[in-house]
Formats: structure tokens, C-alpha cells, sequence
């Protein structure tokens, strides 16, 4: 159940693989892969935004559709 | 291209920061961020000082006026700082070693003076940025490489230090616990007097690496089931608190503050023009 209005979004580059999103995310949509954060199952986001308020790189986030 | 909140109020040139794999002071800083946002604050009327240590380096990332001063001093420098203009939303930004041990006498004293600074503390519990010396608030028995055989000291409660030296808000929020941390922030900030935010960080690095407390998720998953909050704390014995993170807001009372004691006393002698 993708949420209509808000996008998931990663910044690899940014990310240092400490896996808090992963380990917080409540329907298992990030994964690490090859040490750097990635959307395993997009369909699954429920925009909760546990992620986003707990990555300490800023490396995950959700933006209104539109926005970039 | 970040998040909104990102490209607001940080330096990304600046990013990705120095702090460790896991380290809490991300999620904190964060924090910072959110808490002025929430309140609609006028960034050009925001200053973030810091002192030296992890946390400090904050101070370098945040897109505001900054300054990064010298070790144990930043309340010193944000007090000269309020008081050539009291306008200001000044924030300190230190940690536990900065604020409690070398600067212990700066964080008491303003808390004396009620002056209006919200102090963030990112306590991560350990010297981070030199090896993981023991801090102030290093639990007793836990160890640092200055505590081989375990810390005998008993440590710090940082709100109730702030509380008895006459601050006028004083809280603790988490790394794990988000929205409680930021509205603690806000609460510090609307304070007309010295606020004291203890954040309980995660050093994954250090003071988890040495005392066996695992990785950064393991850290945060121990302060999301061990926290408990303020007013449940106050029914709770001594007993059934062992080993707990008491959370929320501990102390907020109302007594003058310290630069508009001081504008009246320039109006009162008439100096100043």
C-alpha cells in the first residue's frame, strides 16, 4: 500500500549502512545493499516516515509528489 | 537534493558529516532543525554555538549563524551573545564532557542567571572524538579506556543539575524517541530562561563498543523498550526504575530572566545610550 501523495526517496551517497532505518521500518521496504541504504519493495511504503526521522545521515526521506 | 528540512537548514556542502555508522548526533542535529522549523522561526535570528567534542560539530553543519568555540565555553560565548542582543534565539549545542566537565562551572552558573539559552546537550555518554575516556555521565560500573576496571564514579543527572542550579525548563529526550526529543527542543526554546535538553545519543563506536551494548540499532532498540516517561517515573520506586531511562519533561517554573533583569538595570541607571 504505497502512500498517494508522498514519494520514498534514497541518497546512497550520503548513507554509512548503519541499517536504523531498516531495523525501524515497521513493513520492511529498505534493505542495505552492498552496505548502502535501498528500496527493496516500494509498493510497501506506508510513508510512515520512521526512516526519515531516524537516519542520522539524512540518507532516506519522503517528499510530496512533485517535489523532487 | 535532500529533504525539505535538509536543504532548509543545513550546509550540504558540508555532508555527509564526520559522525560515525550509527552515531545518535545525526538523528539529534536533525532534531534541532525540526524543532526550529516547527516553530516558524526566523532563521536569521537562530544561533547555534557549540564548544569542542562530537557534538560540536553541529555547529559546522547547521545553516545558520554558527560558532565553534572553545572546549567547556560555548554557554560562555552564547551568554556574551544574548546579552549584545537579546533578540537572538540562541541555541548551545554540547555534550556531556563539554558541558558537564569542562564547562561545568559556565553551565552552572547560567542556569544561576536564568538566562535565556537553550542548552542541547548530545549525551552519548563517553568522550567520543578523543577514544572513550568516561565522562560526567558515564553510568558507574560501565567502562571507557580510562576506566579499564569499570567507572567507579557516580554520574551526573544533567536535568536535575540544571534544576538545582536554577534552570527554568529541563527535560531528556532520546535518539530513538523523535517527536518527544523535538517538542522538548521547542519547549526549551520558548522558555524565557535557561533551558536544559539532556538527548541521550547512541556512540556505537565507543561507549557501546566497550561495553558491549552492540550495534546502533541494538542501542536504539534498548532506549525504545527501557525509557520511561517523567510522570510515570514520579509513581514509580527506586526499585522498579533500576536500569530505566526516565524521559519527558522534568521541571519548568517561571523566575526572571537574566537579560531582561539587565535591561532594566540600564534603564533603571540610565547608562547605555
Amino acid at each position: 500500500m504505497a502512500s498517494p501523495t508522498k514519494k520514498l526517496c534514497v541518497k546512497p551517497e550520503w548513507c554509512k549502512g548503519c541499517g536504523i532505518c531498516v531495523a525501524f521500518c515497521p513493513t520492511e521496504t529498505l534493505e542495505l545493499k552492498n552496505g548502502k541504504i535501498s528500496i527493496a519493495k516500494p509498493e510497501s511504503c506506508v510513508a510512515c516516515g520512521m526512516c526519515e526521522m531516524r537516519c542520522p545521515d539524512y540518507a532516506v526521506y519522503l517528499t510530496e509528489e512533485g517535489d523532487n | 537534493m535532500a529533504s525539505r528540512l535538509i536543504d532548509e537548514y543545513f550546509r550540504q556542502s558540508k555532508l555527509p558529516h564526520i559522525w560515525c555508522p550509527g552515531c545518535g548526533h545525526g538523528i539529534l542535529m536533525r532534531d534541532v532543525a525540526q524543532a526550529i522549523d516547527n516553530l516558524g522561526l526566523d532563521k536569521h535570528k537562530v544561533v547555534i554555538v557549540s564548544g569542542i567534542g562530537c557534538s560540536s560539530r553541529a555547529a559546522g553543519y547547521m545553516d545558520f549563524d554558527t560558532i565553534h568555540t572553545t572546549h567547556g565555553r560555548a554557554i560562555a560565548f552564547a551568554t556574551g551573545i544574548k546579552l549584545a542582543k537579546p533578540e537572538l534565539n540562541v541555541i548551545v549545542i554540547t555534550g556531556d564532557g563539554d558541558a558537564a566537565a569542562i564547562g561545568g562551572n559556565h553551565l552552572i552558573h547560567a542556569c544561576r542567571r536564568n538566562i535565556d539559552l537553550t542548552v542541547v546537550v548530545f549525551n552519548n555518554n563517553i568522550y567520543g572524538m578523543t577514544g572513550g575516556q568516561y565522562s560526567p555521565t558515564t553510568p558507574t560500573g560501565d567502562f571507557g579506556t580510562t576506566a579499564p576496571y569499570g567507572n567507579i564514579d557516580l554520574s551526573f543527572d544533567l536535568p536535575a543539575l540544571a534544576q538545582a542550579a536554577g534552570a527554568t525548563y529541563t527535560g531528556r529526550g532520546t535518539a530513538f524517541h523523535v517527536p518527544q526529543t523535538v517538542k522538548l527542543i521547542e519547549n526549551g526554546i520558548k522558555n524565557k530562561g535557561l533551558s536544559l535538553i539532556d538527548c541521550v545519543s547512541v556512540c556505537p563506536t565507543y561507549y557501546g563498543r566497550k561495553n558491549k551494548k552492540g550495534s546502533a540499532v541494538d542501542m536504539m532498540k534498548w532506549q525504545r523498550d527501557n525509557a520511561v516517561d517523567a510522570k510515570k517515573a514520579a509513581s514509580m520506586s527506586e526499585e522498579e526504575l533500576k536500569g530505566k531511562l526516565v524521559i519527558g519533561e522534568m521541571y519548568h517554573r517561571e523566575k526572571p530572566e537574566y537579560t531582561a533583569e539587565y535591561q532594566k538595570l540600564i534603564e533603571k541607571v540610565g547608562g547605555a545610550k
